[in-house]
């Protein structure tokens, strides 16, 4: 059915694979500052592994599955052949080649700084010029997906965008702006120390312009799932999408709030002004609005798909679900996950519940609970949806699926549960060794050995993974029909607003002004800010 | 169905829209820059301009008195990458030549029989930080001083590279297999003592610190009762200080023993 499978299979599976490498080592971390193990004695490996696990998970992995994902949307949704096929693999390309640059410093010791940069910690050049091809790469992506809904549009004047490409190209322009404040950080002020024009370094400056960043990347990542729970998850249970248009008003308000709100990364930064750090943590709240209205138009849909089954009553219904299929299984663990992530995420969101949580293990315990949980789980689904019109051949085997789903979620659930846990005792993050014969920790050893045995089982469930996927490339043969996203119980109507961009991005730029650009100008002209540069892996 | 219709006041979207951002941008700006500063008790506010530019974080305007100076002086040095480490032959020459005054010390070999730092195979930066700080009077030692005073930088320099350039000898090592002590490989983190091997050898070396392994036990010892009194102020940002403050004496001797019974010829990362 595509003619661009060969593109989507190829940036799948350099997404799963790297996710594979990236997950062992996450384990490995997990393990060795466990009281499982006794301390490997240097701190540097464990940095390595640290930056090396971040940078694949952070950037690498979940750019390849939305740029994938994105050509195989444009692709069915629009019903026309790709545009620009040649481009698309440039871009694969440049991702292929970044990732690679910025691993080998990495692994070699030069570049332990973690994928957050922390300036004024400064690595080998090598490893941020990668990261930038990776971006670049996913730039090309962006340019894409924009030009084949113009040409989509052109061919069809009035009719409604469908709903998949809308929220591909929202996603798209979220992530071309977002990347902006990464960009600029690099080019402006790490890359030039990197390079040894300057030996000192605007740590503070560079924190803002990555705080752009990365909240905003999170609804990036965010992107393929969301676009999964309204355009896949109907269809694949036998239902409808309840509302399409409040489908696409939460991804207009995604495409919105999403980006002027990454100053509550900085609550404990001096450098910014306390109002600035109000009104970032105000429209935070906002961000939850469309996750909300999702979760209320899913569930509706998922009724939908219940009542047509015979189901009854005000719960009733739950019950006659289709269970069995993987995608309601990994619908439903989304969901849960989702919630406690996103309850822990109001914390760290609001000014003064942040100061007790900020920088222990509950902000990554958070993070692998939203993203590693709620988001990745429905990169499974959509690789499972996916997979037979990819390699036309069947997923056979739906119990090894399910099992694969099952230890996803234990596992997470596992892993982040005590690992939320010990941050509110005060155990702080980043951290390659704890002393856990001291008695001030000793308490805390049952709950990291814990979380560790969490980290074991996810290692389990990514190795069933692939499997599934390896195992369906042999399977015999077999049509599986025109890839088709879920319909929505009334057509949409084209409401202009609805429809396009323009005025959201406009919005979303203009807050970034307003949010970011007092804080940004103030760093930026005044002189004396900066500090000594600290170079990882130098010659002592 | 073009977007430009949309961007017209007459488009209930556009309207609803960005009315609905600018009052919430208005009133979240009311909150942060006006109501929050005035909640707090503790700070002054001349009025709400005052208020405004507090929250929004423009530093006030610093008094007219003179800054208070500290009651020692500090390092200049600024540890870079950027300071000397590469052997250029004719420094190397010439910082031998200048090193004969120093040898009566530390060796004609740069090995030290007077419980002096063994300078043999030093780091480069390490050695000119220390030259850098006796001159600037930012550390103090009644023999040392005298001799950097005279020094300029190209001296500075050039001892250093002739040091770094010195093989580093074995000095005196008593037979030892005692694994090494807890301070050294996992530093206190309770304490917040980071692990001594991890800038000065054994599991790492950072740009700046010195190799210890070798290195007389009472020079060690010495060095670190100094930070920890306050009489040794030249390290960056109170790194050392912080750092033997909170070691107990019997970690200062496990350290400094440790370090001076280990053969200088163990792995640094070069």
């Amino acid at each position: 059915m595509l003619s661009s499978r060969r593109l989507v299979l190829a940036h799948f599976w350099l997404a799963f694979a790297a996710f594979g490498l990236a997950l062992l080592l996450g384990a490995w971390q997990m393990f060795i500052r466990s009281p499982l193990h006794t301390w490997i004695s240097n701190p540097e490996w464990y940095y390595r592994s640290l930056t090396a696990h971040g940078t694949v998970m952070g950037y690498v992995f979940p750019t390849l599955v939305a740029m994938g994902f994105g050509y195989a949307i444009s692709e069915v949704s629009l019903k026309q052949r790709l545009v620009g096929l040649r481009w698309a693999w440039a871009g694969y390309w440049l991702v292929v080649v970044g990732a690679i640059m910025a691993m080998v410093p990495v692994s070699l010791g030069r570049a332990s700084v973690l994928y957050t940069f922390y300036p004024p910690l400064i690595g080998s050049p090598f490893y941020y010029l990668g990261v930038v091809l990776v971006v670049v790469g996913s730039w090309i992506w962006v340019a894409l997906m924009s030009v084949n809904l113009h040409a989509w549009k052109k061919a069809n004047p009035g009719t409604s965008v469908p709903l998949p490409m809308f929220a591909n190209v929202a996603g798209s322009y979220l992530w071309a702006w977002t990347a902006v404040g990464a960009a600029l950080e690099l080019l402006l002020q790490i890359l030039p120390v990197a390079f040894g024009l300057r030996s000192t370094i605007d740590a503070g400056l560079s924190r803002v312009f990555f705080s752009w960043t990365l909240h905003a990347i999170v609804y990036f990542w965010l992107m393929p799932t969301y676009i999964a729970y309204y355009t896949i998850v109907p269809r694949a249970i036998g239902g409808k999408i309840y509302s399409d248009t409040m489908a696409r008003i939460s991804f207009i308000l995604f495409l919105v709030v999403a980006m002027p709100i990454g100053m509550h990364h900085t609550f404990a930064d001096p450098q910014v002004g306390a109002g600035f750090k109000f009104i970032h943590s105000a429209f935070t709240a906002l961000v939850a609005l469309p996750t909300l209205l999702t979760v209320f138009t899913i569930c509706a849909s998922v009724e939908i798909a219940a009542r047509l089954r015979g189901g009854r009553g005000p719960f009733g219904w739950i019950k006659v679900l289709p269970w069995s299929n993987p995608i309601m299984l990994a619908v439903a663990f989304s969901f849960v996950m989702l919630g406690f992530g996103g309850a822990g995420g109001l914390i760290n969101m609001s000014y003064q519940l942040d100061t007790s949580i900020h920088n222990t293990q509950w902000i990554t315990g958070h993070f692998h609970l939203i993203f590693g949980g709620a988001i990745v789980i429905m990169y499974f689904a959509i690789a499972y949806d996916l997979w037979p019109h990819l390699t036309g051949r069947a997923l056979a085997d739906l119990s090894l699926m399910r099992t694969q789903l099952w230890l996803w979620f234990v596992g997470m659930i596992v892993t982040t549960f005590p690992w939320h846990w010990v941050g509110i005792l005060g155990m702080p993050r980043r951290m390659a060794y704890f002393d856990y014969g001291d008695p001030a920790v000793a308490t805390q050893a049952f709950s990291v050995t814990l979380s560790a045995i969490g980290g074991f089982i996810l290692v389990a469930s990514g190795g069933l993974f692939i499997l599934v996927l390896v195992r369906s490339h042999r399977a015999p043969r077999e049509d599986a029909g025109a890839y088709r996203f879920a319909e929505a119980l009334h057509a949409p109507v084209a409401v202009p607003a609805l429809n396009g961009y323009a005025l959201w991005v406009a919005l979303m730029v203009g807050l970034t002004v307003t949010n970011y650009g007092f804080p940004i100008a103030q760093l930026a002209l005044r002189k004396d800010t900066s500090v000594p540069a600290v170079y990882v892996g130098a010659n002592p | 169905m073009s977007d430009d219709r949309l961007l017209s006041p007459r488009n209930p979207w556009f309207t609803g829209s960005v009315g609905i951002t600018v009052i919430l941008l208005a009133a979240t700006a009311l909150g942060g820059f006006v109501l929050l500063p005035y909640a707090q008790p503790d700070l002054k506010l001349a009025g709400i301009w005052d208020a405004i530019c507090s929250a929004a974080g423009v530093p006030k305007a610093s008094s007219a008195a003179d800054p208070v100076q500290p009651e020692s002086k500090l390092t200049r040095v600024v540890v870079t990458s950027a300071l000397p480490s590469a052997a250029d032959p004719e420094a190397v020459g010439r910082g031998a030549t200048l090193a004969q005054q120093c040898a009566i010390c530390h060796g004609p070999t740069g090995v030290s029989r007077a419980d002096s730092p063994n300078l043999a195979g030093q780091y480069a930066p390490a050695v000119y930080k220390q030259l850098a700080d006796f001159k600037a009077g930012v550390r103090v030692n009644a023999t040392m001083t005298p001799f950097a005073v005279n020094l300029s930088e190209r001296d500075m320099a050039d001892l250093s590279a002739y040091y770094a350039f010195l093989p580093r000898l074995p000095g005196f090592h008593p037979a030892s297999d005692k694994p090494p002590p807890r301070i050294v490989i996992n530093g206190a983190p309770l304490r917040n003592i980071a692990p001594c091997g991890s800038c000065h050898g054994v599991l790492d070396n950072k740009t700046g610190s010195p190799w210890l392994e070798g290195q007389p036990a009472a020079y060690v010892k010495a060095q670190l009762q100094a930070f920890a009194s306050g009489a040794r102020r030249n390290d960056i940002s109170q790194q050392m200080r912080n750092v033997a403050r909170r070691m107990t004496s019997e970690e200062i001797d496990q350290a400094a023993e440790w370090y001076a019974s280990q053969p200088s010829t163990r792995v640094h990362t070069q």
